[in-house]
C-alpha cells in the first residue's frame, strides 16, 4: 500500500482524523502523526490489521525538539507480508515526558525504549524493565537533550582537557 | 656493567645490583591483552610473528595479576574507565601504562563526546604516549622499548625501600 492509503486505513481503524506529513524538501519518507493517547492502540492496530500487518518494528527512536517544546517518538514499521513501510510519530512534552510503552506490541521495543529513556529521559509506562541501557546508572541527565550541560567531572575524572599551547582551538 | 672475564663457560660481569635487576626486569615486560576499541587489533598484531614483541621478552598475559604493562588500546568511555582502573589496581607493582593511539592520549576523534574520557592520563598515571590512529605495530613496539628504557634507568632498590617518590596518580588525592 502507498503511504496515503496506509494513513487512510489507520484513520478508519482509529476512527479519527490523522495528519500525514512529509519533510520540507518533499523527499524521503512521509510520516503519520498519532496523538499520544492513541500511541499504543495505533501501534497494535497497525500490527494486527489484515491490510497493514506491520509485524516488524524496524526502529524506534526519539528526537528532541526544544523549539516546539516536545520530544518526538519515531517508529519505523515494515510489513514482510505486504512489503510496505510506514513511519509513525507521536509527540511527548519535554516537561513531563511520559508515553505508553509499545513493548506489549513488539517485544523488540524494550531496548529501544530503554535507549530513549537513557538518552532523552522519556518515561515509558508499563515498560517491563525501564533503566539505563548505555550510560552508567549514576549518570547525571540525558545527553541527547539539546540543552544538556555536561558536568565538569564524572566520578573524579575531568570531562575536558586543556588545549595544548599554541594550538588553534 | 663491566665485563671482567670471558671464559669458555661464559662471561663474568660485575655491576651494581640495580643494573642487574633491571636487566632482568626489562626483558620480561608482560603486557595485559586488553583493548577497548580498534587499536586492540594493532595490539594483537604486535604480538604476532611479524612485529614479534616476544623477541624483547614481551608476552601477552590474560590476567592483570601477571601483567607488568597496561596498554590503553582504544577509545575509553566513562563507563569503561572505572573497569580499567580496577584492572590497573589488580596489577602488581611495578606497573607501567602506555596510552596507545589518539583516543587513549586525548580522546582523539571523540573528544567532544559526552561519553568519552579525554585521555587515559586523567585517571591513570601514563608513562608513554603513542600518537596515531591507530599506531602501527612498529610504533607500539617502539613505545614498549621506551618503557624498557624507563625500567633500565630506575633505581629499583631505592624505590622498593620507599626512598623514591611514587609516580603522581591522577585518581589519588594530591598532596600539596
Amino acid at each position: 500500500m502507498e503511504a496515503s492509503e496506509i494513513k487512510k486505513r489507520l484513520e478508519e481503524l482509529l476512527s479519527s482524523e490523522l495528519v500525514w506529513k512529509i519533510g520540507e524538501k518533499q523527499t524521503g519518507d512521509g510520516w503519520v502523526e498519532i496523538p499520544l493517547e492513541k500511541w499504543t492502540e495505533a501501534c497494535r492496530l497497525a500490527r494486527d490489521d489484515e491490510k497493514l500487518l506491520f509485524e516488524f518494528l524496524r526502529a524506534l527512536s526519539g528526537v528532541d525538539r526544544p523549539g516546539e517544546n516536545n520530544i518526538e517518538l519515531v517508529a519505523h514499521l515494515f510489513s514482510y507480508r505486504h512489503r510496505h513501510a510506514v513511519v509513525l510519530k507521536t509527540k511527548v512534552s519535554r516537561e513531563n515526558p511520559v508515553a505508553a510503552s509499545v513493548c506489549s506490541v513488539w517485544p523488540a521495543a524494550e531496548w529501544y525504549e530503554r535507549e530513549i529513556f537513557d538518552l532523552l529521559g522519556v518515561n515509558f509506562r508499563e515498560h517491563p524493565d525501564l533503566r539505563r541501557i548505555l550510560l552508567p546508572e549514576d549518570w547525571p541527565g540525558h545527553p541527547l537533550r539539546k540543552d544538556y550541560q555536561q558536568p565538569a567531572s564524572y566520578r573524579g575524572i575531568p570531562t575536558s582537557r586543556p588545549a595544548p599551547e599554541g594550538s588553534a582551538s | 656493567m663491566t665485563l671482567i672475564e670471558r671464559s669458555p663457560e661464559g662471561a663474568v660481569a660485575i655491576g651494581p645490583i640495580d643494573k642487574l635487576l633491571n636487566l632482568a626486569r626489562k626483558h620480561s615486560l608482560w603486557y595485559l591483552l586488553f583493548g577497548t576499541a580498534c587499536c586492540a587489533i594493532e595490539l594483537m598484531q604486535t604480538g604476532g610473528p611479524r612485529a614479534d614483541a616476544d623477541r624483547f621478552g614481551m608476552m601477552f598475559r590474560s590476567s592483570p595479576r601477571q601483567a607488568d604493562v597496561l596498554i590503553l588500546a582504544g577509545t575509553i568511555t566513562y563507563k569503561m574507565a572505572s573497569r580499567i582502573r580496577l584492572l590497573y589496581e589488580q596489577m602488581a607493582e611495578p606497573r607501567y601504562v602506555i596510552a596507545m593511539g589518539s583516543c587513549a592520549c586525548t580522546g582523539g576523534l571523540f573528544q567532544k563526546s559526552y561519553a568519552v574520557v579525554n585521555g587515559g592520563d586523567l585517571f591513570l598515571p601514563v608513562d608513554v604516549y603513542i600518537p596515531g590512529c591507530p599506531p602501527r605495530p612498529e610504533a607500539l613496539l617502539e613505545g614498549l622499548l621506551v618503557v624498557q628504557q624507563k625500567v633500565a634507568a630506575e633505581p629499583w632498590l631505592k624505590k622498593i625501600q620507599g626512598k623514591v617518590p611514587a609516580k603522581p596518580d591522577p585518581a589519588l588525592p594530591r598532596e600539596c
